[in-house]
């Protein structure tokens, strides 16, 4: 039997995903988000979903679309505030949402520890302030640490810029941002890429995400950009 | 109140890149700091981290030329530098929290006498909590640099004897850049290094909500016309 992890559509790629999931979604702001995976999500159906991000998505597209289908029960994220996130700033002042807001390397490090096997690590940010409050705390070598734990996820929703049908991948310039974690953090990881490479396509010495954490590929050759429809939206 | 010397936000901004010394690896926060990438003085090579995974950071992508895969931590199209790197958020993170990164220069709300930011909530109701990297970049830079003004649009001081706000981190801060005055903060307290033109320390202190002291070295805060 040849490996072989690419699907025909995104509709298949995200085909399983149960209601109550913990979904890991890539991007920072509008760079590297799945935008075609979440949507067919959206179709897919799946609900009481918490989902992880650095932000709480932006205008009515993507992850926006997700939570303004009223799918997700919670959101993890370190940024949900911008000029542009009225959908979930409309769920969250009505009590429709739950949010968990994490400082930005923290949120990485869980992840990351996460797909790693860690069971939990201390870091020096947020001693101190509310977002440490409530959390076990130690000095070590004069410094104070909380305690924070690993994020484990059912499904990681990712986007690269190539992949070969093994399911290494390559991504593209800062879009790349929490993608390789979130890919060693989900049990089951569904990434969407511009191209599908032959096996070999890739040089193993620029692989960024080595295949054994990827599940399911497919090609998506001309992705949406989130930030051009941003603009249009803006547009007169 | 009318202070002849007050410093305009890019005379801010070019007041504190002229304490980055060459080769220091530099993360600007969002908002004023970004302008200190503008007024590097002449002759010395920085490297700008972003934290959403560059470093090598150039100036802002031209009309035409956005390449959205391509953004600052504000997410507004940023170009490279050749011998730049991409990376993922947590090894960015790891470069951050690790003491790798020399210099952090961000905005706040309040510094208290004991070093300490905030500047991530005011902790009004109805307003989103959002924290980013502020907390990361606060604890993990070698040296924090603040550039805020003074006080606030009302008067109110932003040179505090404990935060009120939010804290973003406890005891870190190393430098304070304001429109009136620059000061290092030391064991003792607030130091103030230099002031502007036609202000003397009682009227400083006036402005501020913590005693201040007067180095040795003081002088005059001048920048350029910008």
């Amino acid at each position: 039997m040849t490996i072989d992890k690419r699907m025909a559509t995104a509709t298949e790629a995200v085909a399983g995903i149960k209601d109550g999931a913990i979904v890991l979604v890539s991007g920072f702001g509008e760079a590297g988000n799945p935008t075609e995976l979440v949507h067919a999500l959206v179709d897919q159906g799946a609900s009481d979903l918490v989902v992880v991000n650095n932000n709480a998505g932006t205008g009515h597209i993507g992850l926006a679309k997700l939570l303004e289908a009223g799918r997700v029960r919670k959101v993890i994220c370190s940024f949900p505030r911008s000029a542009k996130s009225v959908v979930f700033q409309e769920l969250y002042k009505a009590g429709k949402i739950e949010l968990e807001v994490v400082p930005q390397g923290t949120l990485a490090e869980r992840i990351r520890a996460g797909g790693a096997g860690i069971g939990g690590f201390y870091t020096p940010t947020a001693a101190g302030t509310p977002l440490g409050e409530g959390k076990e705390a130690r000095v070590m070598d004069g410094k104070e640490y909380v305690l924070e734990y690993p994020i484990r996820a059912d499904v990681a929703l990712i986007k690269a810029e190539r992949a070969d049908p093994w399911g290494n991948l390559t991504y593209n310039k800062a879009a790349r941002n929490f993608a390789p974690a979130m890919g060693m953090a989900a049990r089951l990881t569904i990434v969407q890429v511009r191209k599908i490479v032959g096996l070999g396509g890739i040089d193993a010495e620029h692989v960024v995400t080595p295949s054994v954490f990827v599940d399911r590929i497919v090609e998506i050759p001309d992705p949406v950009s989130e930030a051009a429809a941003l603009l249009e939206e803006d547009a007169p | 109140m009318t202070i002849p010397g007050r410093l305009n936000r890019d005379q801010m901004a070019w007041r504190a890149a002229q304490d980055i010394p060459g080769g220091a690896c530099v993360n600007l926060g969002i908002g004023m700091p970004e302008l200190v990438a503008n007024h590097l003085a002449a002759g010395r090579e920085v490297i700008f981290h972003c934290e959403n995974g560059i470093l090598g950071m150039g100036p802002m992508a031209a009309p035409g030329e956005e390449d959205f895969d391509l953004v600052t931590a504000g997410k507004m199209p940023v170009t490279v530098l050749p011998g730049a790197a991409y990376f993922d958020s947590a090894l960015s993170f790891a470069m951050i929290r690790g003491g790798h990164i020399d210099i952090a220069v961000l905005g706040a709300f309040q510094v208290s006498r004991t070093a300490d930011l905030a500047n991530w909530s005011t902790g009004e109701p109805g307003v989103t909590p959002a924290v980013g990297g502020a907390m990361d970049l606060a604890v993990g830079a070698k040296r924090v640099f603040v550039l805020t003004t003074h006080t606030t649009r009302d008067g109110t001081p932003k040179i505090v004897e404990a935060c009120t706000y939010l804290l973003t981190a406890a005891g870190i801060v190393s430098t304070v850049y304001t429109d009136l005055a620059v000061i290092d903060m030391t064991e003792n307290g607030p130091v103030v290094r230099e002031m502007v033109d036609g202000l003397d320390l009682d009227a400083l202190q006036a402005l501020s909500g913590t005693r201040l002291a007067l180095s040795p070295d003081g002088a005059v805060l001048m920048a350029p016309e910008l």
